[in-house]
């Protein structure tokens, strides 16, 4: 095993190397592809929330063949409504948004931006994957259990979830399937965040120190000691919770409770609890989401802006200000619960002060791009989308993270507004960026320009067409998870913009149809790409494309330059390699 | 490509500041004593950041034209600045705290405050899809109420008939009215999972969480006829757990009080 | 006396002692000619971020503790069954003995270091045999896991604690298997020895503070109030 290191070739067999395989980058592909899977699942479920919401009443004959059983009628049910609602953030909060720019780029590229051959740990690598795959399905097998999948929501309040089937459909086995995927996704972003943070610390090559890391695996090694602290929370409130409805405990549930004209036997417990757990874990869930896209956004921008970034020391220390603070802001989802109004004032301090480090990053993105010289490239279309997306999304939370404001906003179409855009489209345009800019690494060959181009525009037209006038929504008072909007006097005049909001939906998720097709038909037909078809400076373009099992071969690189060498006075090229000797910095 | 991109990232702009200046759908009107400073917070920092928005938004578009690719001319070897960076994180923490600091104006007021002697008290017991309203009767007391008396036909909350108070507590489903101008004290629990008393018009919104009694206080101070939805997801009628408030001129609400005394 | 091999420490300096003078933060530990880094000197920073996410499962179910506690007049505690004190002091010992397997181990006593290994293993695997008795013993009493809020929490806490330590366990377990299976190979080849030694300390980590654990859980159970 010791030798593992030194002689690093790839195992032959189809299965040693591309299915079980320990190797980060064929891992990295798993959970690309894994990601893409239920991103895709996770769309179709919106468009289904988003066609019961513009048009409630409406027959969907041909939709209901996907799922028989939940719409029998041919409609979209409310219980099945909520239910979409409940699938729709799980999977994508812990398959996607965590699992793509994490598991996926991170596998992939942590290791080789670093230097190293591969983790520290390859083989609790190729275990952390297999883990979360069995979460999804897991979560998957929901939908097809007796009462279907739950209904409770990606956040599960107690007692709603704790209960069983009598407090509502899907709330039997469908809720205790919902709470086994968790765990093992727990589990698995624990092992997997145990090598990013090894390998981060432990393989730099030599002269990789940690000043001149990508901001990328700064980003990835926050996340990960995020997760590392985050995911065993909410693991033990998922404990409780099981435990709760299935062995009769009292943790989350009180006495007295009357469910369907029953008593229920529980006492004592603390529905608040659940909460506390839940958003102790669910608010640095956001940032592991959101935190790999601003990496990966500080990368993009500064190759295409070919500048170096600006103020790099300030951009770790935003990010691990953001990291930080991450921890101590969970009370702002719960200050209308019953919480102690006095904590909800230090959260809403704390909340805004955020915002610090949040604007900290937009100002440097800015700064990176003024006296550059920009090439519009597909990734750096899609950077620039990110840091628009982000102020518009960041912005919103000054007014959520007020106390005062939050009364009238909390649980409205405005907290899903400002959520979707910081934490959703924000970074699944920094995983679009990503995908981009390493297709041609991953993959040998570049994605199609033209194609990427028009996904570009309809998604950032689209994204802004769903989710600004959702803002509007949350004005006007609209809870969020209400399956119509006909129920209210007050809520029937805004359903022509939830008509309006589903249009648009429904454009964005077919030009989402283009990536996929630019995507599999590039991995085949693509353009051949050079090894660094971006003149980029950072280690993963030293070395072919798509690299060999083992990176770098017997030969580690020596790394010499900080990671955002570009247009430096007096230098040959308007780029510097950090493997280029020395000498190349002269000025 | 640089000016398409800069000219959808100012019409994008352009069309937000629309809809949100030009108040197509808003909020309804305040009926709340309070209301009108949390709309006041809401304007004041709503203009701050959509300064900031278009701002922002604005100099992206405006780089994005400006310092997009010319020849094969270099970019400028520009990247740390200790002054500007100082001043940006100044001023964004000043703006920010103070933000902070003045929206909990009236969240203090609201509920660090005990409510006011002589508040009326109401309360509003929430279940699965149903708001039940209790109101102390004549003699201002709540009765004891037992979970094992309750009965969704006459009883809804449990009253115990057994104590004295109870006997003349009156009881409504999905009906409450309260009167204009008096301080409206209502007590929050839930018979099984937790929902949230959500009056739009009153700027009110408080959870029900099964175990606990939670206090809340305000003052209507416009009379008409409303809505109370349930804001916190409860199960599959969640859109649908509809209840009416009615503020009234005190005369008739001692009316309304008595017409439901008596049935 | 002979050869030390090299402690975790000593490993950590061999391995980022490739740094150019004058440049105090020029690099990592791997790079040039040489493997990135040996995997000795991950496990145990590897480890000590394992034991902090562990130590955030407890944390979580210490929070909801002490909220649950706060909550309750349906809070009934019992008296901690007496053989618990006999688990406790296994427990106790058992990393005394790993202490001596490890001290033994770095002074290249082979032989005496497995015998303490072993030794260890099997206190390990009597303190979790105590704890099943403990249950036992309960349910006998008629205290279940759903019977109070401080039953549940203890069923709970030594639920997760076992089932942590059983982990632990597992470890020690093929270590002192592999020692004994390898004794010879270990006395020979100062590399295989190193890597052994790694190992070892790499679980005794973990295994120390799974007994750190134990008393903080019994305390918590038991003692604070």
């Amino acid at each position: 095993m010791t030798q593992a290191v030194a002689t690093h070739e790839a195992p032959k067999s189809f299965i040693r190397r591309y299915i079980f395989s320990t190797d980060h980058k064929v891992i990295g592909l798993q959970y690309l592809f894994l990601a893409m899977a239920a991103v895709t699942i996770g769309i179709v479920l919106s468009i289904y929330m988003r066609l019961r919401l513009a048009w409630p009443t409406e027959r969907w004959p041909l939709l209901a063949k996907l799922f028989p059983q939940a719409m029998a009628g041919g409609t979209i049910s409310p219980e099945f409504y909520l239910s979409l609602v409940t699938m729709h953030g799980t999977i994508m909060v812990f398959f996607v948004l965590t699992t793509a720019p994490l598991g996926g780029f991170g596998n992939y590229f942590l290791p080789i931006q670093v230097g190293a051959h591969d983790m520290a740990f390859p083989v609790l690598n190729m275990l952390s994957f297999w883990v979360t795959l069995a979460g999804f399905l897991v979560l998957l097998a929901a939908f097809f259990v007796s009462g279907g999948a739950p209904i409770s929501g990606w956040t599960a309040y107690a007692p709603l979830s704790a209960v069983g089937e009598i407090a509502g459909p899907g709330l039997g086995m469908g809720q205790n399937l919902w709470i086994v995927s968790i765990a093992l996704f727990c589990i698995a972003s624990l092992l997997g965040a145990l090598n990013f943070i090894t390998t981060t610390l432990n393989l730099r090559t030599k002269g990789m120190s940690m000043t001149r890391l990508p901001l990328t695996v700064w980003a990835w090694f926050t996340t990960a000691v995020l997760a590392l602290l985050a995911f065993p929370v909410l693991l033990a409130g998922g404990i409780l919770l099981l435990l709760d409805r299935v062995a009769g405990t009292s943790f989350f549930v009180p006495a007295g409770l009357i469910v369907s004209d029953k008593i229920l036997p529980h006492k004592g417990g603390s529905p608040l609890l659940w909460q506390h757990l839940f958003w102790f874990f669910g608010h640095p869930e956001v940032y592991i989401a959101i935190l790999p896209g601003m990496g990966i956004t500080s990368h993009v921008l500064s190759t295409f802006a070919r500048k170096p970034i600006f103020g790099y020391r300030a951009m770790v220390a935003a990010i691990f200000a953001i990291g930080l603070l991450g921890f101590l802001v969970w009370g702002h989802h719960m200050f209308v619960s019953g919480m102690s109004p006095y904590s909800a004032i230090a959260f809403s301090l704390l909340t805004l002060s955020i915002g610090v480090p949040s604007a900290i990053k937009t100002f440097n993105w800015l700064a990176t791009l003024y006296k550059a010289q920009i090439r519009f490239t597909v990734p750096m279309l899609f950077a620039l989308g990110f840091v628009s997306i982000f102020v518009t999304g960041g912005l919103s939370g000054i007014i959520l993270g007020q106390t005062s404001l939050d009364i009238p906003m909390h649980d409205t179409y405005f907290v899903v507004a400002h959520f979707h855009l910081i934490m959703g489209v924000a970074a699944i345009f920094g995983i679009f960026a990503g995908t981009y800019y390493w297709f041609p690494k991953m993959f040998g060959r570049m994605m199609n320009d033209a194609l990427g181009k028009l996904h570009f525009w309809l998604t950032f037209i689209g994204i802004y067409a769903i989710f600004i006038p959702m803002h509007i929504l949350g004005i006007a008072g609209h809870p969020r998870r209400y399956a119509e909007t006909a129920g209210f006097d007050f809520l029937a005049p805004l359903q022509p913009i939830h008509v309006f909001i589903t249009i648009a939906a429904l454009v964005t998720a077919a030009a989402q149809v283009l990536f996929f097709f630019n995507f599999f038909w590039s991995i085949w037909k693509g353009r051949r790409a050079e090894i660094n078809p971006w003149r980029a400076t950072t280690l993963e373009w030293t070395i072919p494309s798509p690299p060999p099992h083992d990176n770098f071969g017997p030969q580690a690189p020596v790394v010499h330059h900080g990671p955002y060498e570009y247009s430096v006075p007096g230098a040959a090229e308007d780029y510097i390699l950090q493997t280029a000797p020395p000498t190349a910095m002269k000025s | 490509m640089g000016f398409a991109l800069a000219l959808i990232i100012w019409a994008i702009t352009l069309a937000t500041v629309v809809l949100f200046a030009g108040r197509f759908w808003w909020f309804p009107e305040a009926i709340s004593e309070h209301g009108p400073s949390i709309d006041r917070q809401f304007m004041l920092t709503l203009t701050i950041i959509g300064i900031a928005f278009v701002l922002a938004q604005a100099t992206l578009g405006f780089f994005i034209i400006r310092y997009r690719r010319r020849g094969e001319e270099r970019a400028s070897y520009w990247h740390e600045s200790r002054r500007l960076e100082i001043l940006w994180t100044t001023v964004t923490a000043v703006v920010f705290l103070s933000l902070a600091v003045l929206g909990q104006r009236v969240w203090a007021k609201l509920h660090l405050n005990a409510p006011p002697p002589g508040a009326l008290q109401v309360e509003v017991t929430a279940q699965q899809f149903v708001w039940n309203i209790r109101y102390p009767g004549p003699d201002g007391k709540f009765g004891r109420t037992r979970t094992e008396l309750i009965n969704d036909v006459d009883n809804p909350v449990g009253l115990d008939f057994t104590d004295p108070a109870a006997r003349d507590d009156i009881v409504t489903v999905n009906q409450m009215a309260i009167p204009v101008n008096r301080d409206i004290h209502v007590i929050l629990r839930s018979k099984d999972v937790i929902h949230s008393f959500w009056v739009p018009p009153l700027r009110m919104k408080q959870d029900a969480v099964p175990g606990l009694a939670i206090n809340i206080h305000f003052k209507a101070v416009k009379t008409g006829q409303f809505e109370i939805a349930c804001a916190e997801l409860c199960g599959l009628s969640h859109h649908r757990m509809r209840g009416f408030l009615s503020v009234l001129p005190e005369p008739e609400f001692e009316a309304w009080l008595r017409q439901r005394a008596s049935q | 006396m002979a050869k030390t091999i090299p402690s975790l420490a000593d490993i950590e300096t061999i391995t980022i002692g490739s740094r150019p003078p004058g440049r105090p933060d020029d690099g990592g530990r791997g790079g040039g000619e040489r493997p990135p880094s040996l995997p000795e000197g991950s496990y145990r920073l590897a480890m000590l971020f394992a034991l902090a996410s562990i130590g955030m499962l407890f944390l979580g179910f210490t929070s909801a503790y002490i909220v649950r506690q706060g909550l309750g007049e349906d809070w009934r505690p019992f008296s901690p069954p007496s053989i618990l004190w006999v688990n406790t002091t296994l427990l106790l010992l058992s990393s005394a003995t790993l202490h001596r397997a490890r001290s033994l181990l770095r002074r290249e006593a082979i032989r005496e270091s497995l015998r303490w290994l072993s030794l260890t293993t099997l206190l390990g695997l009597l303190f979790l045999a105590g704890q099943y008795e403990v249950w036992r013993q309960l349910t006998a009493q008629g205290i279940y896991l759903s019977t109070n809020p401080h039953s549940s929490f203890f069923y709970l806490l030594t639920a997760a604690h076992g089932a942590h330590l059983l982990g632990g366990l597992l470890a020690l377990g093929y270590l002192t298997w592999r020692g004994w299976r390898r004794r010879l190979l270990l006395m020979g080849t100062p590399d295989h020895l190193k890597r052994y030694g790694a190992l070892v300390g790499t679980a005794a980590l973990y295994w120390h503070f799974m007994d750190g654990l134990w008393v903080y859980l019994f305390i918590l159970l038991f003692l604070w109030r």
